[in-house]
C-alpha cells in the first residue's frame, strides 16, 4: 500500500533510529518524550520501536487511549441504559468488556440486552431507522476525530426527523490533560509525540498555547514506523537547541489551521465543559457536551436512570499508567489477575490502552520508580 | 477507535466515496472532509468518515527528509 510501506521500511527506520542514538550523545542527562495517542502506543509496541532507541531517550505513554480515559461512571450509566428493554445500544467494540462498578456490557448482552457493535455512528442512525419502536442509544467516546463523526450522526438523525436517537456522550478534547501533564514537575516530559488523527481535526495550531504556555516542544507524528522514529528525532533537536516549537511531521495528512468542516460540526453541536479523565480528574473544557438545541439527541437528558455509586476496579493502576507514573509492567495484576480475556481496567481492554500492548507485544520498560 | 486507515478511492459519490486497502473496500461518508477527493487519491477514513485527504506532496517531501537523514548516516 502506497504511504504506509515506504513508512515502514527498515533501512529507513534504522537510519533514523542511528541518528538519534548519535545526536542522544550529546544529551547531558536522560530525556523522556511522552505519545499521547493511543494508536502511537500501539505501534511502538508492535514495532518494537523502544528497543532501538539508546537508553537516554525515553519514551512514556499518556492519556491517549479515550475507552482508558473514560470512567468507571459512564460504563455503569451505559450499562443502566442496556438494561433496559426499550433500548438498543449501539457502541464501537472497544466498550464491550470494559468493567464498570458491577458489570459490563458484554456480560449485560450475554443476558440479553440488546448491544449491537458498529463501525461507524452512522449505522446507529440506521439501527433507529430500522427500529422506530425502540430508542438507540450510541455510546459516544473519543476525541476530536471521532466526535465529529458522531455530530454528523446527530445531524443526520435530525434531518431524518427521527426522535428515537440519542448519544450517551463522553468525548474528549485533546490539549487539555497535555497541559496537566506538562506542569507535573514529577514527571519530567520534555516533549510530546502529538495524535496524528486528532491533529487532522485541530490541526498544528491546537498545540501552539501549550508551546508557549509550557516551553514545551510539540511534534505533530505519522503512525508508522518511520514516522515516529522522525518524530523522536526532531522532538529530541528541539530539546538539545532548547527550543520548543510546533512541529508537524505528518504533514501528509495534517495542516496547520485542521479541519475546518469537522471543527464547525464540533462547534455546532457541542460546547466545552469540565471533563473528569480516569487518572486525571476533572479538567478544566476538556470535554464536549451537547448545546441546549440538540438536547432532544442527548441521552443524559432524555433518557434519566439511576445510577449506582461508582467502584473503580480494585488494585487497577490504570490512572498511573494513563499518566506515564508507572509502566504497564509494574501494576501488580498485570499478566496474572490482568488479561485481554480477563480485563481488570480499561487499560488492558482497548487495542489502544497501554496494558494491552504491553501484553500483546512484551513490555520494554525501566525500573518502577525511575520517572 | 482512534484508527484511521490510509485508503484508495475507488470512487466519489454525491456524500460518500468508495475506497479501499488491502483488498478491502469500504463506503465513507464525505460529511467531514474538507479537501476535495478525486477517484485514485489516498485519504484517511475513520469510523466511517473520511477525514483528510493525503497530500501527495507532503507525502514525498518527508520520504526525502527521512532518506536525507539516511543518506547523510551513511556516510558517518
Ligand atoms: S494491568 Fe490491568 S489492572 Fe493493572 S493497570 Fe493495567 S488495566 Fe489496570
Amino acid at each position: 500500500m502506497k504511504y504506509q510501506d515506504e513508512y515502514r521500511d527498515r533501512d529507513v527506520v534504522q537510519g533514523l533510529a542511528r541518528s538519534i542514538v548519535r545526536e542522544a550523545s550529546e544529551l547531558a542527562e536522560p530525556v523522556r518524550f511522552m505519545e499521547v495517542c493511543g494508536t502511537h502506543t500501539m505501534a511502538i509496541a508492535q514495532h518494537g520501536l523502544k528497543s532501538l532507541l539508546p537508553p537516554q531517550v525515553r519514551l512514556v505513554s499518556g492519556p491517549g487511549c479515550p475507552v482508558c480515559v473514560t470512567p468507571v461512571d459512564y460504563i455503569d450509566h451505559a450499562l443502566a441504559l442496556a438494561v433496559d428493554s426499550r433500548n438498543i445500544i449501539a457502541t464501537f467494540g472497544d466498550l464491550l468488556r470494559v468493567p464498570g462498578s458491577r458489570s459490563s456490557l458484554m456480560l449485560e448482552r450475554a443476558k440479553g440486552a440488546d448491544i449491537r457493535i458498529v463501525y461507524s455512528p452512522l449505522e446507529s442512525v440506521k439501527l433507529a431507522r430500522e427500529n422506530p419502536d425502540k430508542r438507540i442509544v450510541f455510546l459516544g467516546v473519543g476525541f476530536e476525530t471521532t466526535a465529529p463523526a458522531v455530530a454528523a450522526s446527530v445531524l443526520t438523525a435530525q434531518c431524518a426527523g427521527l426522535t428515537n436517537y440519542f448519544v450517551l456522550a463522553s468525548h474528549k478534547i485533546m490539549p487539555g490533560p497535555m497541559a496537566a501533564l506538562s506542569s507535573d514537575p514529577q514527571l519530567r516530559v520534555r516533549g510530546y509525540l502529538c495524535p496524528a488523527h486528532v491533529s487532522t481535526v485541530i490541526g498544528g495550531i491546537g498545540y501552539q498555547h501549550l508551546v508557549d504556555s509550557y516551553h514545551i516542544p510539540c511534534v505533530v507524528t505519522g503512525f508508522e514506523p518511520a514516522d515516529v522514529m522522525q518524530g523522536i528525532l526532531w522532538l529530541l533537536r528541539q530539546h538539545l537547541a532548547g527550543t520548543a516549537r510546533v512541529e508537524i511531521q505528518y504533514a501528509r495528512a495534517v495542516t496547520w489551521h485542521g479541519n475546518p468542516k469537522a471543527q464547525a460540526l464540533l462547534r455546532e453541536l457541542f460546547e466545552p465543559y469540565d471533563a473528569v479523565w480516569r487518572g486525571l480528574g476533572s479538567l478544566p473544557e476538556s470535554g464536549l457536551a451537547f448545546r441546549e438545541e440538540f438536547a432532544a439527541f442527548d441521552a443524559a437528558r432524555m433518557l434519566p436512570v439511576e445510577l449506582p455509586e461508582p467502584l473503580e476496579p480494585a488494585g487497577c493502576r490504570c490512572g498511573e499508567v494513563l499518566t506515564g507514573r508507572i509502566d504497564p509492567v509494574h501494576c501488580p495484576l498485570f499478566g496474572t489477575a490482568c488479561t485481554p480475556e480477563t480485563p481488570v481496567g480499561a487499560c488492558m481492554v482497548s487495542s489502544e490502552g497501554s496494558c494491552a500492548a504491553a501484553w500483546r507485544y512484551g513490555a520494554n520498560s525501566e525500573p518502577e520508580g525511575a520517572v | 477507535m482512534c484508527l484511521g486507515v490510509p485508503m484508495q478511492v475507488l470512487e466519489v459519490n454525491c456524500d460518500t466515496l468508495i475506497a479501499e486497502i488491502d483488498g478491502v473496500r469500504r463506503e465513507a461518508s464525505l460529511l467531514m472532509l474538507s479537501d476535495t477527493v478525486a477517484v485514485g487519491d489516498y485519504v484517511i477514513v475513520h469510523a466511517g468518515f473520511a477525514i483528510s485527504r493525503i497530500d501527495p506532496v507532503e507525502a514525498e517531501e518527508t520520504l526525502r527528509m527521512m532518506r536525507e537523514v539516511f543518506a547523510a548516516e551513511d556516510m558517518a
